[in-house]
């Protein structure tokens, strides 16, 4: 469904953040996109939806030719395309319920969204996404009163109401806690799932790029040098992507961290499965 | 810590690195001051002679006389009040869509380039002088002074809007534009939120100082209180004038709480 073509860009400084990628993204595929800081993982991402305008190459969401839309084409692609943040970049003197309406702006008119009128269908969807996932209660909060966790999952429903086909998600879990940034792991990967929808993840977080992800590609100085599942990240295959360092604990740790999450998330039943549909709404909602 | 290992000396590194610059500098300095001081002459005599002369002076504000000349006082703090608010909403609304195309992240080269233009003109000369223009071209009276203090609001006012857009969080900015939001649906979600608050503490602020400088402007013939304390000193009315003046400052005062209060508020 996304594919780049020979993606390069150059900026104006004139270093080479991409160096040609060709990429392939099939329907409802979750890639994490690894490698270490300037490899180019935001350059790529945001490539995509043109935040960074691609110095050559090519960008296909479902065949619609990316690169040469005109401002209002893009405009109409963009819909289709939802970005979650790093720092949540939430507009903080905004309510929670603005921020996350403010994902429709590209389906509604002017002075509709200036007087806040946005279509009862449009407020329905809102509640029900902020409903699942645990915050229809502080609607009225502004942004800049909720916790990290809380502001990335206003994040994610701000994403989500755009009715995309695609999520471009810039290290989500980096401003987070570990526990908080698998639960907004799990729960993109969840609404993913339920939405069919693809999403690319850039993160620093190996461990969690093995565990949620279906495929995992590695960058680096903005060439790919690892294309495959995540159980392939082998010590050599990390060197290669991060340099010389002693992969084999972080290798290890992956089983032995996601059986401490299990009983420290779930103490009373245990029964809690880190890729489990069921969701907590209280642990998602920040209150544990 | 080794006991033995030798403790090294440290200093603030110096702003100026080599000591004979330094030094010449703080040397030309020294004379230039010290050749300021000579060239100013003053005669003792006149300072002392002046001294009692403004002690008389002074005594003739007391008491403050508010009922003689009360009618011209109200008329002039009329004039002065519409002229204050009149400029200020016209100047702030003339200064946004310049002080939007004077952010240099929002507005494409040419235009940033005129913007700043517009700024720096209406910002290199004090109300004083744009006052003597304007009552030159369109006669004595609260006109000109409105023009004036308009003219004056826009280039303080579009200045900060400016500067206040170019260090808005570009990330907040970024996600807005990311939803395929229009250009001004984007300036009204990301930007304006950004902004406001300052924006509303720094029109009051700026109410304020066109207030005050209504006086002032008056005294050159652009109406207002200004016009009312000129004649009240023309006429040697001094208990007048120390009224007018303890007017003027009560209602800087009430502004000046009452904007405090506000920006407060809207934070």
């Amino acid at each position: 469904m996304l594919r780049l073509d020979k993606l390069v860009k150059r900026y104006r400084t004139g270093d080479l953040a991409l160096k040609g990628i060709d990429l392939d993204i099939p329907d409802g595929q979750v890639m994490a996109l690894i490698g270490p800081s300037g490899a180019g993982k935001s350059t790529l991402i945001r490539c995509v939806n043109r935040l960074v305008e691609p110095t050559s190459g090519q960008v296909r969401l479902n065949d619609v030719e990316l690169t040469t839309l005109g401002q209002g084409q893009l405009r109409k692609a963009r819909r289709r395309m939802g970005m979650i943040f790093q720092e949540y970049a939430l507009v903080e003197r905004l309510t929670v319920m603005e921020n996350v309406l403010s994902g429709r702006l590209g389906y509604v008119g002017f002075w509709r969204s200036y007087f806040r009128k946005y279509p009862q269908s449009d407020i329905d969807e809102a509640f029900r996404l902020l409903e699942r996932v645990g915050l229809d209660h502080m609607c009225d909060k502004r942004a800049d009163e909720l916790s990290g966790g809380q502001r990335q999952r206003v994040g994610i429903c701000r994403a989500l109401i755009q009715d995309p086909e695609l999520l471009l998600v810039d290290e989500p879990t980096a401003s987070l806690d570990p526990k908080t940034s698998r639960q907004i792991m799990r729960l993109v990967c969840e609404l993913c799932a339920e939405r069919k929808l693809s999403a690319i993840i850039n993160i620093h977080d190996v461990l969690l790029a093995q565990m949620f992800a279906q495929r995992i590609v590695g960058l680096q100085h903005g060439e790919i040098v690892y294309d495959g599942p995540p159980d392939g990240l082998t010590p050599e295959v990390l060197t290669q992507i991060y340099g010389e360092e002693d992969w084999e604990a972080t290798i290890e740790k992956v089983e032995d961290e996601d059986e401490l999450a299990d009983s420290d998330d779930e103490p009373v039943d245990g029964s809690a499965d880190p890729q489990g549909p069921e969701l907590d709404r209280d642990r998602l909602a920040g209150l544990t | 810590m080794t006991t033995t290992a030798l403790s090294r000396t440290w200093k603030k590194p110096p702003f100026i690195k080599s000591p004979l610059v330094r030094w010449t500098l703080w040397l030309l300095a020294g004379i230039y001051v010290a050749l300021a001081f000579g060239t100013m002459d003053v005669d003792w005599g006149r300072v002392a002679e002046g001294v009692p002369r403004g002690q008389k002076f002074l005594a003739s504000f007391f008491p403050p006389d508010f009922t003689g000349r009360w009618a011209e006082i109200l008329d002039g703090l009329n004039e002065s009040i519409w002229m204050t608010i009149t400029s200020t909403v016209i100047g702030i609304a003339i200064s946004i869509p310049v002080g939007l195309g004077a952010a240099r992240n929002l507005a494409p080269k040419p235009v940033y380039l005129a913007c700043r233009g517009i700024l720096a003109v209406s910002r290199s000369f004090q109300e004083v002088i744009i006052a003597i223009f304007m009552v030159k071209l369109f006669g004595f009276g609260p006109f000109a002074g409105f023009l004036t203090l308009s003219i004056a609001t826009v280039g303080f006012y579009g200045k900060l809007l400016a500067e206040d857009i170019e260090d808005m969080d570009p990330g907040q900015a970024e996600a807005v534009k990311a939803t395929g939001a229009g250009w001004f649906q984007w300036l009204n979600y990301s930007v304006q939120p950004q902004v406001l608050p300052r924006m509303i503490g720094l029109g009051l602020y700026r109410l304020d100082i066109n207030f005050r400088e209504s006086a002032v402007v008056g005294i050159v013939g652009g109406g207002g209180i200004g016009a009312t304390l000129n004649t009240a000193f023309d006429r040697y009315e001094f208990d007048s004038a120390a009224a007018i003046l303890l007017i003027i400052i009560a209602i800087v005062m009430v502004v000046e709480y009452t904007s405090g209060y506000v920006r407060k508020w809207v934070q």
